[in-house]
């Protein structure tokens, strides 16, 4: 009764064809991408090491390390973090605990999602135009750190919002029913729960801010600034600064003559701090996610 | 943190009369709440803030009698550094930003939502893991670093396949694209996918259909709102994107005429002059203008792929 | 005869457009066991959620009437923390907090201001010790809340509801999710506890109200339809063929 009839063949062969050219298509994004890390790497080899991290660039910015670059990026990053961290989670804290289901907060909804979806040339036009000019702040880490901060805001209070909406409703209102008052259940039930949740967003955040050029472009990363070699803080919150950012795409585009492998390697320092940092966030939420309390 | 041997006997009324929390717990609960409100609120200033901001530098140039509107949206004369002539027209600027998105699409939209459909429905749960955490590897790539592969890699791969003069056109923007929008495709349509009840899948089976024949006849139809918003959350990020495109598409402001040219996209051109135009300058003002122009594609893209989004979550 | 603990004039709830509850009356007496029956969407849990003000957490709501406990209207008070700690509510799902099963009870004394480590031992034990979870958790108040069984966690919930000392304690529907020996160690809890507080049981099985209750309310859509002494509402001659018609199954 269950004999394979040329019909039964047909369709599994055509299921098996199916099949594999759907792999095909998840495999083509993969492997050339792994092509490409790969050949990034083999160029970058003859400079990369642990003394390009650490080292200033020399003769005139074509040769030498990175050091200003990564310690500005590291700089930046913590600075405009120390700002949009606690900004996005209260407003999250806001947006899912506290707000009523009236205009006032629907048009916050929308302005949240809309402010994510804005392209990175428009925050560089908006740090220009508030920060540098409006403020004047100047080309500086302050208003390039501030544009950063409002690019990853929204982003935060989303994760933040998902990782708060996974506490169950029904915890909230068993506190309720004992008396306690909203933040009472927030800081000992929905916070402790879902910071997990928080932090990935937040890590993954920093990895995206490390990675902007546009918007650091026009509001104080420089390609060359002179800083003192060895001072945990080179920059003053005023200067104008280098990133590793900018200082790959300068290299890349306006610098001739620059030894072929110090472009690479410092592509390959930038992505491999950004895919660190990822992997970190990922492994953070794999293990979080074993360890669940219900 | 076990009860101590020989616990107080418990008063009656203990709560109710003999506790109260204290004032500055309670003042400082109250200060925290009115904290938390003004954050909330924050991010609606923020958006306007950005809005107004980006209007209010590109507003001038409106009332510049030398400046029309027409001209800006309609003419591919870009020239506003000549001594003599200025002239302000994008429209080859939108061309390339059609031409290099629409080449990004077509690549982009088959292979991720192929990927999408391996994920989601023919590959195994361990595979399913390392692809997901792949494909999120592959979304963290910085636009730098994309641009400079375009750059240096893909434009001699080109220029050796195609004989053509300069390896940085539409053809390489197009595929550095691809590959950043691919990583949205992928998971937005697989949680479009996701969302499709099994019941669907398990009647189909239940009819005889294969994997294939379920994907195609059952679940793409009922999954396509979502397959579509994903699709328009790759183009808006595409059509958004700088630096990449920067790097990878040339500079030629003209509309192009092969997919072999070089063109300059909307967000290319400001990056590329917003650094040489003199502050407040009617060539600084409308590059500005560029960007409301710009903000304006994303928001609509954007919202109309968000709506959809949430019509589905919601089921 | 007493003043009554708790009166309830003309209460009327609409969720948006839609009335729940039309103009009910009704009181209760301190230290009885005052039964709800009725089927499903009568308003019964909203009912509940009118008198400890959880309603306020649902936007939707619009209450119009009065409810007085102690001869203070609810709806006016300032205080509705205060309010809440004196009414202690079970819910239908048990529900373990994700804290350790000391920090469960302790949860309302320490929010209530509570802070001395030997009272709030003291509390924690006696209302384990009353909801008759005591000496299954003893040796484990460490251990997580979310991690006991079913009826454990409806247990739990109990001893958290009674450890903020309420004068009236509000069980709706709380056995519907456990089993029927720990549906019956909380009945003789209930029974306990009527010499020390009043007790509102909600419930849709007709039978735990006639062991428990000594006066039962039957509520259907919204609107009293008897309000008498258990025996008279689980007789044979109620003062309404509805009731009757309830009570042994014929509809509901």
């Amino acid at each position: 009764m269950f004999a394979e009839t040329p019909l039964v063949r047909r369709k599994l062969r055509r299921e098996a064809v199916a099949k594999w050219i759907f792999c095909a298509m998840a495999a083509s994004m993969i492997v050339p991408l792994l092509l490409i890390v790969g050949y990034l790497v083999i160029r970058a080899w003859p400079s990369l090491s642990l003394r390009f991290l650490v080292d200033m660039p020399a003769n005139h910015m074509r040769d030498g390390g990175v050091w200003p670059a990564l310690i500005g990026t590291i700089y930046l990053v913590v600075l405009s973090l120390a700002v949009s961290a606690p900004i996005g989670v209260l407003a999250a804290v806001y947006l899912n605990e506290y707000a009523r289901d009236n205009w006032l907060n629907r048009l916050v909804n929308m302005a949240v999602i809309n402010l994510a979806g804005v392209p990175s040339i428009i925050h560089a036009l908006f740090g220009l135009g508030a920060f540098v000019y409006a403020a004047r702040f100047g080309y500086s880490i302050v208003s390039a750190s501030l544009t950063l901060a409002i690019m990853t805001l929204p982003v935060i209070i989303a994760s933040t919002r998902e990782a708060l909406a996974s506490v169950p409703r029904s915890f909230r209102e068993a506190c309720w029913n004992v008396g306690a008052t909203r933040w009472q259940t927030i800081r000992a039930v929905v916070l402790p729960n879902s910071i997990s949740g928080i932090l990935t967003g937040l890590i993954l955040q920093v990895s995206r801010a490390a990675g902007e050029t546009a918007p650091i472009m026009f509001t104080g990363a420089v390609f060359f600034k002179a800083i003192q070699r060895g001072n945990p803080l080179p920059y003053g919150l005023h200067d104008s600064f280098m990133a590793l950012s900018m200082h790959l795409f300068t290299l890349a585009t306006q610098v001739p003559d620059v030894k072929e492998s110090i472009p690479f390697a410092t592509a390959v320092v930038l992505l491999g701090s950004v895919l660190l940092v990822n992997a970190a966030a990922i492994g953070l939420r794999v293990y979080l996610r074993s360890r669940k309390r219900w | 943190m076990q009860a101590t041997p020989f616990p107080e006997p418990v008063e009656p009324d203990l709560i109710l009369r003999h506790t109260a929390r204290p004032a500055w717990a309670v003042l400082g609960e109250r200060a925290l709440e009115i904290l938390i409100c003004l954050c909330g609120i924050s991010a609606i200033i923020f958006v306007f803030g950005i809005f107004f901001f980006v209007f209010k530098e590109a507003f001038p140039v409106l009332g510049n009698p030398k400046f029309s509107l027409r001209q800006f949206l309609f003419s591919d004369q870009w020239y506003p550094t000549s001594e003599l002539n200025k002239r302000y027209g994008v429209l080859a600027m939108i061309a390339g930003t059609f031409s290099v998105v629409a080449l990004a699409m077509a690549i982009a939209v088959p292979f991720g939502l192929g990927a999408a459909i391996y994920i989601s429905e023919f590959c195994g749960a361990k595979t399913k893991e390392t692809l997901k955490i792949v494909i999120e590897l592959l979304a963290a790539i910085p636009s730098v670093v994309w641009g400079f592969i375009g750059l240096t890699v893909l434009s001699r791969l080109i220029v050796s396949w195609t004989g053509a003069p300069v390896g940085v056109n539409i053809l390489n923007g197009g595929i550095i694209l691809a590959l950043m929008m691919v990583p949205i495709i992928v998971s937005i349509g697989e949680d479009a996918l996701k969302a499709v009840p099994d019941s669907y899948r398990e009647a189909a089976l239940a009819l005889g259909a294969t994997r294939w024949q379920q994907v195609r006849h059952v679940l793409l139809p009922a999954a396509r709102t979502g397959l579509l918003a994903a699709v328009l959350l790759g183009v808006g990020r595409a059509v958004g994107e700088t630096m990449a495109v920067l790097m990878a598409t040339g500079h030629a402001v003209h509309i192009p005429h092969s997919i072999l040219d070089s063109v300059r996209t909307l967000t290319a051109n400001i990056a590329a002059e917003l650094g040489e135009a003199p502050a407040h300058s009617p060539h600084y003002e409308v590059l500005f203008l560029t960007g409301v122009l710009l903000f304006l594609m994303t928001f609509v893209m954007n919202l109309a792929a968000y709506s959809i989004i949430h019509g589905f979550k919601r089921k | 005869m007493s003043e009554p603990h708790i009166v309830v004039q003309d209460l009327c709830l609409a969720y948006g457009p839609k009335e729940v509850i039309h103009g009910i009356s009704f009181e209760v007496q301190r230290h009885e066991i005052f039964g709800i029956i009725g089927p499903a969407q009568s308003g019964k849990t909203s009912l509940l959620r009118c008198i400890n003000r959880t309603i306020d957490f649902s936007a939707e709501a619009a209450v119009a009437g009065t409810i007085t406990v102690n001869g203070q209207d609810v709806r006016q008070l300032k205080d509705v923390y205060g309010l809440r700690r004196r009414i202690g509510m079970v819910a239908p799902l048990p529900v373990g907090l994700p804290l350790s099963i000391y920090d469960n009870v302790a949860f309302a004394p320490r929010c209530a201001g509570l802070t001395k480590r030997s009272q709030l031992d003291g509390l924690v034990e006696h209302c384990l010790r009353q909801a008759a979870l005591w000496e299954e958790v003893k040796d484990r108040l460490d251990s997580l809340g979310t991690k006991l069984s079913g009826g454990q966690q409806q247990r739990l919930t109990i001893a958290r509801a009674l450890s903020h000392q309420p004068e009236i304690l509000c069980l709706d529907e709380f056995s519907i999710a456990i089993d029927p020996v720990t549906t019956m160690r909380i009945e003789d809890v209930l029974k306990e506890l009527r010499r020390h507080m009043t007790i509102i049981l909600v419930t849709n099985l007709t039978q735990q109200a006639r062991r428990l209750a000594n006066r039962t309310m039957f509520l259907w859509s919204g609107a009293i339809v008897e309000l008498d002494r258990s025996d008279v509402i689980f007789s044979e001659h109620p003062a309404s063929r509805k009731t009757y018609e309830y009570v042994n199954g014929i509809f509901g």
